[in-house]
Protein backbone atom coordinates (compact mmCIF):
# COMPACT_ATOMS: atom_id res chain seq x y z
CA UNK A 1 0.00 0.00 0.00
CA UNK A 2 1.45 3.33 -1.03
CA UNK A 3 0.13 6.85 -0.53
CA UNK A 4 -3.65 7.24 -0.50
CA UNK A 5 -4.28 4.95 2.45
CA UNK A 6 -7.31 2.78 3.06
CA UNK A 7 -9.73 4.56 0.70
CA UNK A 8 -7.40 4.15 -2.26
CA UNK A 9 -6.76 0.54 -1.26
CA UNK A 10 -10.49 -0.25 -1.19
CA UNK A 11 -11.07 1.59 -4.47
CA UNK A 12 -8.53 -0.68 -6.26
CA UNK A 13 -7.97 1.97 -8.91
CA UNK A 14 -11.67 1.95 -9.82
CA UNK A 15 -11.92 -1.86 -10.01
CA UNK A 16 -12.99 -2.29 -6.37
CA UNK A 17 -16.34 -3.89 -7.23
CA UNK A 18 -14.78 -6.64 -9.39
CA UNK A 19 -11.83 -7.33 -7.09
CA UNK A 20 -13.70 -7.33 -3.76
CA UNK A 21 -16.67 -9.30 -5.10
CA UNK A 22 -14.22 -12.00 -6.24
CA UNK A 23 -12.46 -12.14 -2.87
CA UNK A 24 -15.75 -12.01 -0.92
CA UNK A 25 -17.30 -14.86 -2.95
CA UNK A 26 -14.21 -17.01 -2.37
CA UNK A 27 -14.33 -16.29 1.38
CA UNK A 28 -18.07 -17.04 1.56
CA UNK A 29 -17.72 -20.27 -0.45
CA UNK A 30 -14.93 -21.56 1.80
CA UNK A 31 -16.76 -20.54 5.01
CA UNK A 32 -20.02 -22.20 3.89
CA UNK A 33 -18.16 -25.39 2.95
CA UNK A 34 -16.37 -25.60 6.32
CA UNK A 35 -19.63 -25.08 8.27
CA UNK A 36 -21.52 -27.58 6.10
CA UNK A 37 -18.88 -30.32 6.33
CA UNK A 38 -18.55 -29.90 10.11
CA UNK A 39 -22.33 -30.17 10.50
CA UNK A 40 -22.37 -33.28 8.29
CA UNK A 41 -19.62 -34.93 10.36
CA UNK A 42 -21.42 -34.06 13.60
CA UNK A 43 -24.69 -35.53 12.30
CA UNK A 44 -22.94 -38.65 11.00
CA UNK A 45 -21.12 -39.37 14.27
CA UNK A 46 -24.30 -38.67 16.26
CA UNK A 47 -26.24 -41.24 14.26
CA UNK A 48 -23.48 -43.77 14.91
CA UNK A 49 -23.43 -43.28 18.67
CA UNK A 50 -27.20 -42.92 18.88
CA UNK A 51 -29.95 -45.51 19.23
CA UNK A 52 -28.94 -47.50 16.14
CA UNK A 53 -25.68 -48.57 17.71
CA UNK A 54 -27.28 -50.48 20.55
CA UNK A 55 -29.45 -52.24 17.99
CA UNK A 56 -26.60 -53.16 15.67
CA UNK A 57 -23.72 -54.05 17.95
CA UNK A 58 -24.93 -57.52 19.08
CA UNK A 59 -25.07 -58.67 15.43
CA UNK A 60 -21.57 -57.50 14.72
CA UNK A 61 -19.84 -59.19 17.60
CA UNK A 62 -20.13 -62.63 16.05
CA UNK B 1 9.74 -53.46 -2.04
CA UNK B 2 9.44 -55.69 0.99
CA UNK B 3 6.12 -57.48 1.41
CA UNK B 4 5.72 -55.70 4.77
CA UNK B 5 5.13 -52.34 3.13
CA UNK B 6 2.53 -53.77 0.78
CA UNK B 7 0.64 -55.16 3.75
CA UNK B 8 0.80 -51.82 5.56
CA UNK B 9 -0.72 -50.02 2.57
CA UNK B 10 -3.65 -52.38 2.32
CA UNK B 11 -4.25 -52.06 6.05
CA UNK B 12 -4.29 -48.26 5.70
CA UNK B 13 -6.73 -48.60 2.81
CA UNK B 14 -9.49 -49.82 5.12
CA UNK B 15 -11.94 -47.16 6.32
CA UNK B 16 -11.42 -48.35 9.92
CA UNK B 17 -7.72 -47.42 9.96
CA UNK B 18 -8.05 -44.37 7.70
CA UNK B 19 -10.72 -42.70 9.86
CA UNK B 20 -8.43 -41.93 12.86
CA UNK B 21 -5.57 -40.98 10.52
CA UNK B 22 -7.76 -38.45 8.69
CA UNK B 23 -8.89 -37.07 12.03
CA UNK B 24 -5.27 -36.47 13.10
CA UNK B 25 -4.20 -34.89 9.78
CA UNK B 26 -7.01 -32.32 9.35
CA UNK B 27 -5.68 -29.69 11.86
CA UNK B 28 -2.21 -29.73 10.27
CA UNK B 29 -3.41 -29.23 6.71
CA UNK B 30 -5.97 -26.69 7.91
CA UNK B 31 -3.31 -24.67 9.75
CA UNK B 32 -0.99 -24.77 6.73
CA UNK B 33 -3.84 -23.53 4.53
CA UNK B 34 -4.61 -20.66 6.93
CA UNK B 35 -0.97 -19.50 7.15
CA UNK B 36 -0.49 -19.72 3.37
CA UNK B 37 -3.76 -17.84 2.73
CA UNK B 38 -2.67 -15.01 5.04
CA UNK B 39 0.75 -14.81 3.34
CA UNK B 40 -0.78 -15.03 -0.15
CA UNK B 41 -3.32 -12.27 0.55
CA UNK B 42 -0.59 -10.04 1.95
CA UNK B 43 1.61 -10.55 -1.13
CA UNK B 44 -1.29 -10.30 -3.58
CA UNK B 45 -3.12 -7.29 -2.16
CA UNK B 46 -0.33 -5.24 -0.56
CA UNK B 47 3.15 -6.21 -1.83
CA UNK B 48 2.43 -6.86 -5.51
CA UNK B 49 2.49 -3.66 -7.59
CA UNK B 50 -0.37 -2.37 -9.74
CA UNK B 51 -0.24 -3.84 -13.25
CA UNK B 52 0.77 -1.39 -15.98
CA UNK B 53 -1.92 -2.57 -18.41
CA UNK B 54 -4.77 -3.82 -16.23
CA UNK B 55 -4.50 -1.61 -13.16
CA UNK B 56 -5.64 -3.33 -9.96
CA UNK B 57 -8.26 -5.49 -11.71
CA UNK B 58 -5.55 -8.12 -12.29
CA UNK B 59 -5.52 -8.85 -8.51
CA UNK B 60 -8.44 -11.23 -9.18
CA UNK B 61 -5.71 -13.54 -10.52
CA UNK B 62 -4.78 -14.55 -6.95
CA UNK B 63 -8.22 -16.16 -6.54
CA UNK B 64 -8.99 -17.04 -10.16
CA UNK B 65 -5.89 -19.02 -11.18
CA UNK B 66 -5.58 -21.15 -7.99
CA UNK B 67 -9.33 -21.91 -8.19
CA UNK B 68 -9.06 -22.87 -11.87
CA UNK B 69 -6.01 -25.07 -11.24
CA UNK B 70 -7.74 -26.82 -8.33
CA UNK B 71 -10.92 -27.34 -10.35
CA UNK B 72 -8.96 -29.42 -12.88
CA UNK B 73 -6.51 -31.01 -10.45
CA UNK B 74 -9.25 -32.22 -8.05
CA UNK B 75 -11.13 -33.75 -10.98
CA UNK B 76 -8.04 -35.73 -12.04
CA UNK B 77 -7.45 -36.93 -8.46
CA UNK B 78 -11.15 -37.85 -8.17
CA UNK B 79 -10.98 -39.81 -11.44
CA UNK B 80 -7.80 -41.54 -10.18
CA UNK B 81 -9.58 -42.75 -7.01
CA UNK B 82 -12.55 -43.81 -9.16
CA UNK B 83 -10.17 -45.91 -11.30
CA UNK B 84 -8.65 -47.44 -8.15
CA UNK B 85 -12.09 -48.24 -6.74
CA UNK B 86 -13.20 -49.89 -10.00
CA UNK B 87 -9.95 -51.87 -10.38
CA UNK B 88 -9.37 -53.07 -6.81
CA UNK B 89 -12.95 -52.74 -5.54
CA UNK B 90 -11.76 -50.79 -2.49
CA UNK B 91 -14.37 -48.84 -0.56
CA UNK B 92 -11.98 -46.17 0.73
CA UNK B 93 -10.98 -45.11 -2.81
CA UNK B 94 -14.65 -44.59 -3.70
CA UNK B 95 -15.19 -42.67 -0.46
CA UNK B 96 -12.25 -40.36 -1.25
CA UNK B 97 -13.64 -39.67 -4.73
CA UNK B 98 -17.03 -38.95 -3.15
CA UNK B 99 -15.36 -36.58 -0.66
CA UNK B 100 -13.47 -34.66 -3.37
CA UNK B 101 -16.41 -33.88 -5.68
CA UNK B 102 -18.13 -31.03 -3.74
CA UNK B 103 -14.82 -29.21 -3.19
CA UNK B 104 -13.95 -29.60 -6.86
CA UNK B 105 -17.33 -28.18 -7.80
CA UNK B 106 -16.79 -25.27 -5.38
CA UNK B 107 -13.45 -24.37 -6.99
CA UNK B 108 -14.95 -24.70 -10.49
CA UNK B 109 -17.76 -22.33 -9.50
CA UNK B 110 -15.20 -19.84 -8.12
CA UNK B 111 -13.04 -20.09 -11.25
CA UNK B 112 -16.08 -19.34 -13.44
CA UNK B 113 -17.45 -16.48 -11.31
CA UNK B 114 -14.10 -14.76 -10.69
CA UNK B 115 -13.33 -15.23 -14.39
CA UNK B 116 -16.55 -13.40 -15.25
CA UNK B 117 -15.73 -10.63 -12.75
CA UNK B 118 -12.30 -10.27 -14.34
CA UNK B 119 -13.62 -10.54 -17.89
CA UNK B 120 -15.87 -7.50 -17.53
CA UNK B 121 -13.07 -4.96 -16.84
CA UNK B 122 -10.50 -6.78 -19.03
CA UNK B 123 -12.56 -7.70 -22.11
CA UNK B 124 -15.80 -5.75 -21.63
CA UNK B 125 -17.95 -8.84 -21.15
CA UNK B 126 -18.78 -11.17 -18.25
CA UNK B 127 -19.13 -14.21 -20.46
CA UNK B 128 -18.28 -15.48 -23.92
CA UNK B 129 -18.84 -18.96 -25.33
CA UNK B 130 -15.16 -19.47 -26.03
CA UNK B 131 -13.48 -22.87 -25.67
CA UNK B 132 -11.83 -22.23 -22.28
CA UNK B 133 -14.97 -20.94 -20.58
CA UNK B 134 -17.34 -23.45 -22.18
CA UNK B 135 -15.15 -26.44 -21.26
CA UNK B 136 -14.79 -25.13 -17.68
CA UNK B 137 -18.59 -24.85 -17.49
CA UNK B 138 -18.82 -28.46 -18.71
CA UNK B 139 -16.45 -29.39 -15.85
CA UNK B 140 -18.93 -27.87 -13.37
CA UNK B 141 -21.73 -29.96 -14.93
CA UNK B 142 -19.54 -33.08 -14.71
CA UNK B 143 -19.09 -32.52 -10.97
CA UNK B 144 -22.86 -31.94 -10.58
CA UNK B 145 -23.61 -35.03 -12.69
CA UNK B 146 -21.25 -37.16 -10.60
CA UNK B 147 -22.85 -36.03 -7.34
CA UNK B 148 -26.41 -36.33 -8.69
CA UNK B 149 -25.78 -39.87 -9.97
CA UNK B 150 -24.36 -40.91 -6.59
CA UNK B 151 -27.37 -39.50 -4.77
CA UNK B 152 -29.81 -41.15 -7.19
CA UNK B 153 -28.59 -44.70 -6.39
CA UNK B 154 -29.50 -46.05 -2.96
CA UNK B 155 -26.98 -48.92 -2.79
CA UNK B 156 -23.62 -47.24 -2.04
CA UNK B 157 -21.54 -49.91 -3.81
CA UNK B 158 -23.59 -49.61 -7.00
CA UNK B 159 -23.39 -45.81 -6.69
CA UNK B 160 -19.59 -46.14 -6.40
CA UNK B 161 -19.34 -48.07 -9.66
CA UNK B 162 -21.80 -46.03 -11.72
CA UNK B 163 -20.40 -42.66 -10.64
CA UNK B 164 -16.82 -43.89 -11.14
CA UNK B 165 -17.58 -44.70 -14.79
CA UNK B 166 -19.09 -41.23 -15.26
CA UNK B 167 -16.06 -39.55 -13.64
CA UNK B 168 -13.64 -41.54 -15.83
CA UNK B 169 -15.50 -40.70 -19.04
CA UNK B 170 -15.52 -37.03 -18.05
CA UNK B 171 -11.78 -36.87 -17.48
CA UNK B 172 -11.25 -36.29 -21.24
CA UNK B 173 -12.60 -32.79 -20.61
CA UNK B 174 -9.60 -31.80 -18.42
CA UNK B 175 -6.95 -31.72 -21.20
CA UNK B 176 -9.52 -29.95 -23.39
CA UNK B 177 -9.79 -27.18 -20.76
CA UNK B 178 -6.04 -26.99 -20.30
CA UNK B 179 -5.08 -26.87 -23.98
CA UNK B 180 -8.16 -24.97 -25.19
CA UNK B 181 -6.24 -21.69 -25.29
CA UNK B 182 -3.71 -23.31 -27.65
CA UNK B 183 -6.04 -25.38 -29.81
CA UNK B 184 -8.60 -22.66 -30.44
CA UNK B 185 -8.39 -18.92 -30.87
CA UNK B 186 -9.97 -17.99 -27.55
CA UNK B 187 -10.86 -14.71 -25.92
CA UNK B 188 -9.20 -16.15 -22.83
CA UNK B 189 -5.45 -15.50 -22.72
CA UNK B 190 -2.83 -18.26 -22.92
CA UNK B 191 -1.03 -19.74 -19.92
CA UNK B 192 0.88 -17.22 -17.80
CA UNK B 193 2.94 -19.98 -16.21
CA UNK B 194 4.21 -23.10 -17.97
CA UNK B 195 6.91 -25.67 -17.43
CA UNK B 196 8.54 -25.05 -20.79
CA UNK B 197 9.01 -21.28 -20.82
CA UNK B 198 9.76 -18.40 -18.48
CA UNK B 199 6.72 -16.89 -16.75
CA UNK B 200 5.30 -13.81 -18.47
CA UNK B 201 4.64 -12.00 -15.22
CA UNK B 202 6.44 -10.12 -12.44
CA UNK B 203 8.10 -12.14 -9.71
CA UNK B 204 5.94 -10.84 -6.83
CA UNK B 205 2.76 -11.53 -8.81
CA UNK B 206 3.95 -15.05 -9.58
CA UNK B 207 4.94 -15.63 -5.94
CA UNK B 208 1.54 -14.47 -4.67
CA UNK B 209 -0.23 -16.72 -7.17
CA UNK B 210 1.83 -19.78 -6.22
CA UNK B 211 1.39 -19.16 -2.47
CA UNK B 212 -2.39 -18.89 -2.97
CA UNK B 213 -2.29 -22.06 -5.09
CA UNK B 214 -0.56 -23.96 -2.26
CA UNK B 215 -3.09 -22.51 0.20
CA UNK B 216 -5.92 -23.82 -1.99
CA UNK B 217 -4.17 -27.18 -2.22
CA UNK B 218 -3.81 -27.59 1.55
CA UNK B 219 -7.37 -26.37 2.08
CA UNK B 220 -8.65 -28.97 -0.38
CA UNK B 221 -6.74 -31.73 1.43
CA UNK B 222 -8.02 -30.59 4.86
CA UNK B 223 -11.68 -30.28 3.84
CA UNK B 224 -11.57 -33.59 1.93
CA UNK B 225 -10.13 -35.41 4.95
CA UNK B 226 -12.87 -33.86 7.09
CA UNK B 227 -15.62 -34.80 4.64
CA UNK B 228 -14.33 -38.34 4.17
CA UNK B 229 -14.71 -38.88 7.94
CA UNK B 230 -18.38 -37.95 7.63
CA UNK B 231 -18.78 -40.27 4.63
CA UNK B 232 -17.07 -43.15 6.45
CA UNK B 233 -19.28 -42.60 9.52
CA UNK B 234 -22.41 -42.48 7.32
CA UNK B 235 -21.55 -45.59 5.36
CA UNK B 236 -20.03 -47.68 8.15
CA UNK B 237 -22.50 -46.79 10.88
CA UNK B 238 -23.73 -50.38 11.10
CA UNK B 239 -20.27 -51.76 11.88
CA UNK B 240 -18.95 -52.32 15.38
CA UNK B 241 -15.60 -50.53 14.90
CA UNK B 242 -17.12 -47.13 14.17
CA UNK B 243 -19.43 -47.46 17.15
CA UNK B 244 -16.39 -48.03 19.34
CA UNK B 245 -14.37 -45.26 17.77
CA UNK B 246 -16.83 -42.40 17.73
CA UNK B 247 -17.80 -42.06 21.42
CA UNK B 248 -14.24 -42.64 22.56
CA UNK B 249 -12.57 -39.99 20.42
CA UNK B 250 -15.36 -37.44 20.52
Amino acid sequence: MKQGGLVAFLAMGGYGFYVWTSYALAAIAVAVEIVAVRARLRAATKSVSGSERAMVLPDDTQ
Amino acid sequence: MRPMSAIAWFKLASPASFFPLARRLVPWFGAAAAVLTAAGLWIGLIVAPTDAQQGDAYRIIFIHVPAAWMSMFIYVVMAFWCAVSLTFNTRLAAMLAQALAPTGAMFTFLALVTGALWGKPAWGTYWAWDARMTSELILLFLYFGYMALRNAIDDPRRADRASAVLALVGVVNVPIIYFSVKWWNTLHQGASVSLTSAPTMAVTMLTGMLVMAFAAWFYAIAITLLRVQAIIAEREKNTSWIGEMVPRTR
